[in-house]
């Protein structure tokens, strides 16, 4: 089976968020990226697939400016076996997102499509469903398990309040939870290697796919600052400020 | 060849996470326990930097110092007992090896170091011979096609763990000085060798030190580094080894200063006294201005020396430059981190006075500040004589 991981650019997890003075966008400055922490679970999965003689190749696709080329590099160090950029410097939305995806998904023809189920820039959550819908293959989101046994993959899914185990059939799509796999570090060896694995680039157009926005940003704005507690004078007092005030008791 | 940016910048940041995210979390528990998880020694071989200097072709990275340098600034930003697991298969417990073994010393045993799976450790130190390595006392007696060494070694890194010992033993018994002096690959295992027990040190637990002892230890005549070529010329695979050995010492006091810098910076915006932060206070911005321009310096001398180094420069000076100036300015760093700290700094909790106890041993090893001072002014008046 051949696994196709989608991996995202993203604002490193460890980097404080700052918001442009203008509020159009979030500064990207000087910032230090990575590979988004869930496209990095699923890079895990595919990888773990692939050693348990499950999937035969594993291939990372990223789409977005030339420099995506760096996540994709650490998607081959950490044993993805070759990547596809689908190269543009345009705004791109989960449904363009989706809709270029399905274009790698019909070259490629793979077995899975592991995607992580959101990015933690945006945190629309819709990529993988979209994609999932526009090809009609079956999905199984929220992944904390997945278990293939020939064309059969089951999926436990993470949803409110419990867990739900569903059953698809393969070629399929997975979006991964945090709990699915804790990924590795790529070794310092195989970073160095993974410079001489393939990668190749294409462009929207090449796969017939035109960039489009289906929305604006209107405005960004940073959290409301954390405001000063207070000190009470007795159990009494607290009782009273979280019935009356908080109104949480 | 150098890595291009873009997979230097990989391994770093790789590195960097590693550190950060497993490394930091345990100092406390490997400096109470003495003692570094054995899953995290795996995870460290697994990530392959046991093999950071050692050549491609015996399965290393084959980094350049400058290269070497860069990573070993990110492993600084933790305890340096982690480093210290690392450290001699990277340096003085390899390089010898690397750098003036025979081919079938090297096919032997690189391969294995740069995997972790075997631990080399440079024994060079004894009881009367520190500074003045010259001195050596250990003798190495040839008899058939074997030598036969005894003599007692001190303060040996990793020695504990170790599965073979660069030694350093006199093989010519009519000089003295660092003439007659060879180097040997004595398996740890080979009979005769026992280990004094770890000694108890002012910092650094987890990282472990202790005697050699080597009574009729034989070994075979190819165990000689470096050959028949290379007898009675052992010192200078010694001065060699540590002229490296120092820009990594100086690349690892950077990183730790840059870790208390960060740590000092966080301290002084979140303590607040007199109704502000103490960050706000000019006399401790003094100390935090001071500890940033010392530690930037530091890391422009050592990133300097290594590129000088790998375009074939000679380096000795300035390496003992780099080395003075770092561990001195680490130093300093962190008795004002303990000061920014004040009572703070001094309690184990805060982990400020356990780096301020750690990084006192790189003033002293691999050639004290003294030592540098000597090497530094007699290049100086050399080069002007």
């Amino acid at each position: 089976m051949k696994v196709l991981v989608a991996v995202k650019r993203v604002i490193d997890y460890n980097v404080k968020v700052r918001v442009k003075s203008d509020q159009s966008d979030v500064d990207l400055n000087n910032v230090k990226m990575a590979v988004n922490p869930f496209c990095e679970i699923a890079i895990e999965e595919a990888v773990r697939l692939k050693e348990a003689g499950t999937a035969e190749e594993v291939v990372a696709v990223s789409i977005g400016p030339k420099v995506c080329q760096e996540q994709l590099r650490t998607s081959l160090a950490l044993g993805a076996d070759r990547a596809i950029l689908v190269e543009t410097d345009e705004e791109l939305q989960p449904l363009t997102v989706a809709k270029l995806l399905k274009a790698v998904y019909e070259k490629e023809q793979p077995g899975l499509v592991i995607l992580g189920k959101q990015s933690i820039d945006n945190d629309n959550n819709q990529t993988g469903q979209m994609f999932a819908a526009l090809t009609g293959l079956p999905q199984g989101t929220f992944a904390s398990k997945v278990e293939i046994d020939g064309e059969s993959v089951k999926v436990t899914r993470e949803v409110d309040g419990g867990l739900q185990t569903v059953a698809l059939k393969a070629p399929a799509v997975v979006t991964t939870d945090l709990r699915l796999n804790e990924p590795r570090y790529a070794s310092l060896p195989n970073i160095m290697k993974a410079k001489k694995k393939q990668l190749d680039t294409m462009s929207p157009s090449d796969l017939g796919v035109e960039v489009k926005q289906t929305f604006k940003t209107l405005k960004v704005e940073p959290p409301a600052e954390r405001q000063g507690g207070i000190k009470v004078e007795s159990v009494e007092e607290l009782v009273d400020k979280l019935k009356n005030e908080a109104k949480v008791i | 060849m150098p890595l291009d940016t873009s997979t230097l910048q990989q391994l770093l940041d790789t590195v960097q996470r590693f550190v950060r995210d497993r490394l930091v979390p345990l100092e406390q528990q490997v400096a109470r326990e003495d003692r570094i998880p054995a899953d995290v020694i795996q995870e460290m071989r697994e990530l392959g930097l046991f093999g950071l200097t050692i050549p491609e072709t015996y399965g290393g990275l084959g980094l350049n110092t400058e290269e070497e340098c860069r990573v070993v600034m990110e492993l600084g930003w933790t305890a340096p007992a982690f480093r210290s697991v690392i450290g001699t298969n990277n340096g003085i417990g390899s390089q010898g090896l690397v750098m003036d073994g025979t081919e079938e010393q090297k096919s032997h045993y690189l391969p294995r170091m740069a995997t972790g799976e075997i631990i080399g450790s440079f024994a060079l130190t004894e009881p009367e011979a520190g500074s003045d390595a010259g001195s050596v006392r250990t003798r190495a007696r040839r008899d058939g096609d074997h030598f036969v060494l005894d003599g007692s070694k001190r303060y040996i890194t990793n020695a504990p763990h170790a599965q073979l010992f660069t030694v350093f033993a006199r093989t010519d018994p009519d000089t003295r000085g660092s003439r007659g002096v060879s180097a040997f690959l004595v398996p740890a295992d080979t009979p005769g060798i026992s280990l004094g027990k770890p000694d108890r040190k002012m910092g650094q637990q987890g990282a472990h030190v202790c005697d050699v002892i080597f009574e009729d230890v034989r070994v075979p005549a190819d165990a000689l580094l470096g050959g028949e070529a290379l007898l009675n010329a052992g010192f200078a695979t010694a001065m060699k080894t540590l002229d490296r050995g120092r820009l990594h010492i100086s690349a690892l006091a950077t990183g730790t200063a840059e870790r208390l810098i960060d740590e000092s910076v966080r301290y002084a915006l979140e303590r607040k006294q007199f109704g502000q932060a103490i960050g706000e206070f000019q006399l401790l911005q003094g100390m935090l201005a001071d500890s940033r321009t010392e530690a930037y310096a530091a890391r422009c001398m050592v990133l300097d020396a290594a590129r000088r180094r790998d375009a074939g420069e000679e380096v000795s000076m300035l390496a003992s430059c780099c080395k003075l100036f770092a561990t001195e300015m680490v130093g300093r760093v962190a008795d004002r981190a303990v000061q920014i700290f004040g009572g703070a700094g001094y309690m184990e909790e805060y982990g400020i006075e356990r780096f301020f106890r750690d990084v006192r041993l790189f003033r002293l090893y691999e050639g004290t500040s003294q030592i540098q001072q000597l090497i530094i002014a007699r290049n100086m008046l050399k080069a002007a004589g």
